[in-house]
């Protein structure tokens, strides 16, 4: 138990820190931002305290937020999907029950339930950030190739994120 | 009663969700407020001291092009000096210099983090209130206008970028000393617009956009940019300039912070008028 806590603390860590000082420094294109750290709600244990997952959520879009100046925006976004995850995972998921402290990755779950599940979440959070970025339906389209376009970025980096955490297990 | 706290515990998941996002909104709301004296930016002592340490390693990298900025400014400045010009007038007279007073001082700051792909970008300097910056001071580098100080603590400043749908800035057009004003919204950080110049207003593609002196932050003909087009928007009676800027701000490093020592007096006088006018 103590290992999993750390090991989670690590990754909180980690994923702010690349996305603030590596991620925002990649400007694709002026407008385009992947925004990989929702890879920590992402593999949260499936049994996993609603309330835990909320305040994870609140802090994670929270420690964001202070190093981009983007106020509240991001806390908002991340706590959405942390709210709507167990939703997310009964709908696609077949088998309802999961073992106790296992979590998604490629070893516990099939490729195909990983890709839907990231995408789903991914554009979920990029269309609410986006969206609260501008506060306003005035350029529907704008906003709507823009957060597709940093979805397919996020989730691809995503992606690599689950195939490297799946290889250090192998190791474990 | 026992029914309504059945009713919370079983869905006090939910009510968690809208309690914290209410806070996150909250957040967000009194963000757009121009002052906003809360610990959630990079101005804070983590964030900021991570920054400075950020840009302290990826300066290194960027040194021939700091150095090339530098000796630009140099020729610039060593050109006005008076050694660069001949005298033609060899008679001598003497002057007591009472017709200059100095109005504007300078900071000098680096840039330690700088975003330009948002809606709203800020910019945090390695300069804060120990430093002399203050709230409302202008930003600027010798080739334009960066953008105005919001928030300062005790070793760092956050500036909002003049890429921000909030920023408005009082330019005119050299050549002819029109006003108008610079918004910012089109996604391409390399371009700002100038709206409110009456129709009549000659303008040609070409013409040099500098800031206009009015407002107490900029002083005057400081360079921002190239006309790049212009037209009348349908339903509109103003021209619309597209301004090209001549800062590249993916590319910022050095920066002046302005002080204008007569600004505090000029706001007050303007603020005095107004109310005596309200009064009549």
């Amino acid at each position: 138990m103590e290992k999993l806590i750390f090991r989670y603390v690590l990754r909180f860590l980690l994923l702010v820190i690349i996305q603030v000082f590596v991620l925002n420094k990649i400007q694709l294109s002026g407008y385009i931002n992947p925004y990989a750290y929702i890879f920590f709600i992402l593999t949260l244990p499936f049994d996993t305290p609603r309330y835990l997952m909320l305040f994870l959520a609140f802090f994670l879009g929270l420690s964001i937020d202070i190093f981009l100046d983007s106020s509240g925006m991001h806390t908002s976004a991340t706590l959405l999907i942390a709210f709507m995850r167990p939703w997310i995972i009964n709908a696609i998921s077949i088998k309802k029950e999961f073992e106790p402290k296992s979590f998604p990755d490629l070893h516990n779950m099939d490729t195909r339930w990983i890709l839907l599940y990231s995408i789903i979440m991914v554009f979920i959070h990029h269309t609410f950030l986006f969206f609260l970025e501008v506060l306003s339906f005035s350029n529907l389209f704008s906003i709507l190739s823009q957060s597709i376009i940093s979805s397919f970025i996020t989730f691809i980096l995503i992606i690599i994120c689950f195939m490297l955490e799946s290889k250090q297990n192998k190791r474990i | 009663m026992r029914n309504l706290i059945n009713f919370i515990k079983k869905h006090y998941y939910f009510f968690l969700f809208i309690a914290l996002q209410a806070i996150a909104i909250l957040l967000l709301i009194q963000s757009s407020h121009y002052h906003r004296s809360f610990w959630i930016n990079s101005t804070n002592y983590i964030s900021g001291s991570m920054y400075q340490r950020y840009s302290n390693i990826e300066e290194y990298f960027a040194l021939k092009k700091i150095n090339k900025s530098l000796i630009d400014h140099n020729k610039k400045l060593i050109k006005q000096t008076p050694y660069s010009f001949l005298k033609t007038d060899q008679n001598i007279f003497e002057f007591n210099d009472t017709l200059y007073k100095r109005q504007y001082t300078y900071i000098n700051a680096k840039v330690i983090n700088n975003s330009i792909n948002r809606r709203n970008n800020y910019l945090t300097l390695n300069k804060g209130r120990s430093h002399g910056v203050d709230v409302d001071m202008g930003v600027i580098t010798p080739s334009g206008v960066i953008g105005i100080v919001k928030n300062v603590s005790s070793n760092f400043s956050s500036v909002i970028s003049l890429l921000h749908t909030d920023v408005r800035i009082s330019a005119k057009i050299k050549k002819n000393n029109h006003i108008g004003t610079l918004i910012w919204n089109s996604p391409n950080y390399r371009k700002v617009s100038m709206v409110d110049i009456p129709p009549h207003v000659n303008v040609e593609i070409g013409d040099t956009i500098a800031t206009s002196g009015f407002s107490t932050i900029f002083p005057e003909n400081i360079p921002i940019g190239l006309v790049s087009n212009y037209d009348i928007k349908r339903g509109e009676n103003f021209l619309t300039i597209d301004v090209e800027l001549f800062q590249d701000f993916n590319n910022l490093y050095n920066v002046f912070v302005i002080k204008n020592l007569f600004g505090k007096e000029q706001k007050e006088l303007e603020e005095e008028t107004i109310k005596e006018a309200v009064s009549w």
